[in-house]
């Protein structure tokens, strides 16, 4: 489903991922792991099409269709739904017309018809009683003077409502507490579908006891250095990452 | 010294220049330097205003001089400033709210030909009297105008007003405020949304005189291609204008390499115990929003055109009369697109 090749990227010239290869298959979900600086952010905007981000060598498809040749909006209408870090605040666009719009747009780029009033609040008030979100907190603008938690959990319900083919989570336990992180991987988890694949990006183990992935991978030095099951999470955190961390060349005396 | 001392006048000596510390930004000396012909009192058809269906009674003004008819309803009044030809034209009017009464007068410049002109308004608010004032400034590419207020606001007086403008050849929207204080509030607000080679100078200079007074100013402007917007607020606190609250803000997009801002705020407070914070931004769209918007499948241009009238509907919505601030939200969001 997801296939990545032998893919570089570069920032400002800076070389970041370096031949990085990854098979995500359609309805399983994958967790990367890596330590700060591996590259594992700027997998997820090289991904979604973020201006900066130099893709200088390999492919990315999705069911086979060049993601890289697409922009980020086209991106998104495929199915690609980024769960971001920091959620960025939109002042001046209430949630709920932020969302809409958005659905619709996705709709129209498809060719679908688009959802009408009636029926996207209908569905909406439902996922957002699912996660615990004040329905009332929907008429504000999205994510200004949000708690951390709440954003958090205004991602995934943005990811509920537009439904993607591929969901990457960078960092969606940081800034939460246990009860958020909950409510949170309660969400992700209902979404899991045999179409859905989701990479779940963490630098601890802790969300993965929440998020169980098929398969983990370690992110070092710009590409996958090692991949398991869910008990090579439990390594990462019993280890740390100091084993992967990049091979220093040391001069001869 | 004034554009209407010229144009009465008929000395170019008159008008403002950059030499006026004042007038640095909006120079008319160095612009007009032959002055057109009076406008004629003829000024033929004219249309609906664009607040018409919501006004109690019209005031229309053309080409200077007031046109008979209006009647005197206190509540919602649509004051016209209409101009047509390539002439040019001086007009005053004066409107007053008495204590306890409530006005909203809803003010529109709406010109037609390449004209210069100045109109100068006089309010007075008495003592809890109320007024909101909403001036929608639609003028053509070539004229040149210059719309003064002197407002005189009695102690307890409520005074509210949001300036609407896409500029023109060379403008200026210039606000004074004559504050008591004594519980009295006034918030001066504006929007300016200038392309092409427009020009838009929105000045306001609001004086405390005397204690516990508040007032709060949001002033946002977009600017494209080779736009130039200017604000320049001034708030002063006389001695003895104790407990005065203000707060001014001014954040403009720039949209192009070509557009230009000049930002101009000052706070010059000589009393005690008081509050007074101003802000300035001059900057281009945020790019994280943008992306995030895009990320969640809204095309770039309909994305940026989102984020620009969100950026604007933060001082459309601070307008307090519904039907007003409805007709001012479409007559911004058309000019976005």
């Amino acid at each position: 489903m997801l296939s990545i090749r032998n893919l570089s990227a570069a920032i400002d010239g800076k070389t970041i991922l370096n031949g990085l290869s990854l098979e995500l298959p359609a309805g399983e979900v994958h967790a990367i792991m890596g330590p700060n600086g591996a590259g594992k952010s700027t997998l997820s905007y090289v991904l979604t099409g973020r201006d900066g981000y130099e893709v200088t060598a390999g492919s990315v498809t999705l069911n086979g269709e060049d993601l890289l040749a697409l922009s980020p909006s086209e991106r998104a209408a495929r199915g690609v739904f980024l769960s971001f870090q920091y959620p960025i605040e939109i002042p001046g666009v209430p949630a709920l017309t932020f969302l809409r719009t958005a659905l619709n747009a996705q709709r129209r780029a498809r060719g679908e018809a688009e959802m009408g009033a009636p029926e996207f609040l209908k569905t909406i008030r439902a996922r957002a009683g699912e996660l615990k979100i004040d329905f009332e907190m929907l008429r504000r603008a999205l994510n200004v003077g949000f708690s951390g938690g709440e954003k958090k959990r205004m991602e995934i319900l943005q990811m509920a409502m537009l439904a993607p083919k591929l969901a990457i989570l960078d960092e969606t336990d940081s800034g939460l507490d246990i009860d958020a992180l909950r409510i949170v991987a309660e969400g992700v988890n209902a979404m899991r579908a045999p179409d859905r694949s989701m990479l779940v990006i963490t630098h601890y183990q802790r969300l993965l006891d929440y998020i169980r992935p098929d398969r983990v991978h370690v992110l070092a030095g710009g590409r996958i250095v090692a991949s398991g099951g869910p008990e090579l999470a439990h390594d990462l955190e019993r280890e740390g990452y100091d084993k992967y961390a990049p091979k220093l060349e040391t001069a001869p005396a | 010294m004034s554009l209407a001392r010229a144009i009465e006048t008929g000395n170019l000596a008159e008008l403002p220049s950059r030499r006026d510390e004042d007038w640095r930004w909006t120079d008319l000396r160095g612009l007009i330097r032959e002055l057109p012909a009076a406008s004629s009192d003829d000024a033929g058809e004219i249309g609906a205003g664009p607040f018409d269906a919501i006004a109690g009674a019209v005031t229309r003004i053309v080409n200077g001089r007031l046109r008979p008819g209006a009647v005197a309803d206190r509540g919602v009044l649509a004051l016209r400033i209409i101009s047509r030809g390539d002439g040019a034209h001086a007009g005053r009017h004066a409107v007053s709210v008495a204590s306890g009464e409530a006005l909203v007068l809803l003010e529109s410049h709406e010109g037609r030909g390449a004209h210069i002109s100045e109109f100068d308004l006089s309010i007075a608010v008495a003592n809890s009297g109320r007024l909101e004032r909403i001036v929608l400034v639609d003028e053509p590419a070539d004229a040149v105008l210059v719309s003064r207020a002197d407002v005189t606001l009695a102690p307890g007086a409520q005074f509210a007003q949001t300036v609407i403008t896409s500029g023109a050849r060379r403008q200026r929207i210039e606000t004074r405020v004559a504050h008591p204080g004594g519980g009295g509030a006034a918030r001066l607000d504006g929007v300016y949304l200038l392309a092409d080679q427009r020009h838009a100078d929105i000045t306001t200079v609001v004086t405390h005189e005397g204690v516990d007074g508040t007032t709060d100013q949001l002033t946002k402007g977009v600017v494209r291609d080779q736009g130039r917007g200017v604000f320049q607020g001034r708030i002063v606190v006389r001695p003895g204008a104790d407990k005065t609250d203000a707060r001014m803000g001014h954040h403009a997009l720039v949209l192009s390499d070509r557009a230009e801002v000049d930002a101009k705020p000052e706070l010059e407070i000589f009393a005690d115990d008081v509050a007074c914070a101003h802000g300035n931004t001059v900057g281009a769209l945020d790019e994280d929003a943008l992306f995030y918007a895009e990320q969640r499948g809204i095309p770039e241009d309909q994305a940026r055109a989102m984020l620009t009238e969100a950026f604007v509907g933060e001082v459309v919505d601070r307008i307090e009369h519904e039907g007003a601030r409805e007709i001012v939200r479409a007559w911004v969001a058309e000019r976005l697109r």
